[in-house]
């Protein structure tokens, strides 16, 4: 049952992500492409596009759209779409809706506190190697068709790291790029 | 109070493009500037949320509502900032399985797809640069990275073995 296995992979997604929207790419990936084949990676890569020019979180932009592909590519109507797209975004929410009340309740017991610090210290560094390997993950055949592609990777690499170009700036760039280059 | 809840955070959820900490001088503005609480009470609040698993404009918003209108508040205020971005990537989502085989569509994300790798290469980077990465604890992003990526392990474990690594260090270290 498709819902449901959404449901419980975007609570799973939900629960394990530490270290904001790029971190959680790697772990979104790992399930609905490599794990559950709910859609392909190109399709991933143009998510994760769309997100970033479409307003909202990475997450809750995924979560919408992957319950939306992964319920119409499994052979429903694209009404029941809807439905995917509600369930995996409800889920994503929800264990930080428990969290957020529960660390409410005991605020002052978890802030500050040692034993949760340094877990932290811990999980820092790591956030770091989540997001690396979302973008070793999308440099594959799928992303990188030929000498162009790596040209844009290096342009639009230069453009936001040294420039600070907004990153819908970017793609709209990038886009133009493609239209003229293919 | 519950609508003025619901308006200000749709605001927020349908003016932010780029994710969840381009949302924060917004919130900041809403709630410190409405005086929903003090400056410090703000900073306490963001600290907390950051630690805490999930996304983080969402627990901003839940935890915002919770503390102005309790449980009620807080799903008012999740509901107002997920609304936008649900409905736009729906109306994308309906529209793009259409047109993703038409040419030019697809000569664009031929372009966009490696820019797209590009933008998450950089707040790699830059994350690395405010974790305070250093050539003792560069070990363990790139060996994070290679688990996920070479080895193929699921993140999961490695969210749980960094926390439990980083509790056992300072354990042995003497310092817990």
């Amino acid at each position: 049952m498709i819902f449901l296995r959404l449901f419980l992979t975007y609570i799973k997604i939900g629960l394990f992500n530490f270290g904001g929207g790029y971190a959680m790419l790697s772990f979104i990936r790992h399930e609905v492409v490599d794990r559950h084949g709910w859609i392909g990676s190109q399709e991933f890569t143009d998510i994760v596009a769309v997100s970033q020019t479409t307003p909202g979180p990475i997450g809750i932009n995924s979560a919408t759209y992957v319950g939306y592909a992964a319920a119409v590519n499994a052979g429903y109507s694209p009404a029941m779409g809807v439905l995917g797209s509600a369930v995996a975004t409800i889920a994503v929410c929800l264990p930080s809706f428990v969290l957020v009340l529960a660390v409410s309740r005991c605020y002052a017991a978890f802030r500050g506190n040692r034993h949760v610090e340094a877990a932290f210290a811990g999980l820092r560094p790591a956030t770091v190697g989540l997001i690396a390997a979302a973008a070793l993950m999308l440099m594959n055949a799928d992303n990188f068709v030929d000498g162009k592609s790596i040209a844009l990777f290096a342009a639009a690499f230069a453009l936001s790291w040294r420039f600070k170009l907004h990153p819908i700036a970017i793609i709209a760039l990038a886009a133009l790029a493609g239209i003229l280059l293919y | 109070m519950y609508l003025s809840l619901f308006l200000t955070f749709l605001r927020i959820g349908a003016f932010t493009v780029g994710g969840g900490y381009a949302m924060l001088p917004l919130i900041e503005r809403e709630a410190v500037g409405r005086k929903w609480m003090s400056r410090e009470e703000f900073v306490d609040l963001l600290a907390v949320a950051q630690a805490m698993p999930g996304i983080f404009a969402v627990n901003i918003a839940i935890f915002i509502g919770y503390r102005l209108k309790k449980t009620a508040g807080s799903m008012v205020c999740c509901l107002a900032a997920v609304l936008p971005s649900f409905l736009m990537i729906l109306a994308i989502a309906l529209f793009f399985t259409q047109v993703k085989d038409n040419v030019w569509v697809s000569k664009m994300f031929r372009g966009i797809r490696p820019a797209v790798v590009a933008l998450i290469a950089v707040p790699c980077l830059s994350a690395a640069r405010t974790v305070g990465i250093s050539r003792q604890t560069a070990v363990i992003p790139v060996a994070a990275a290679l688990l996920i990526w070479a080895v193929g392990i699921s993140p999961v474990y490695i969210v749980l073995s960094a926390a439990a690594g980083g509790w056992l260090y300072f354990r042995l270290k003497g310092r817990l």
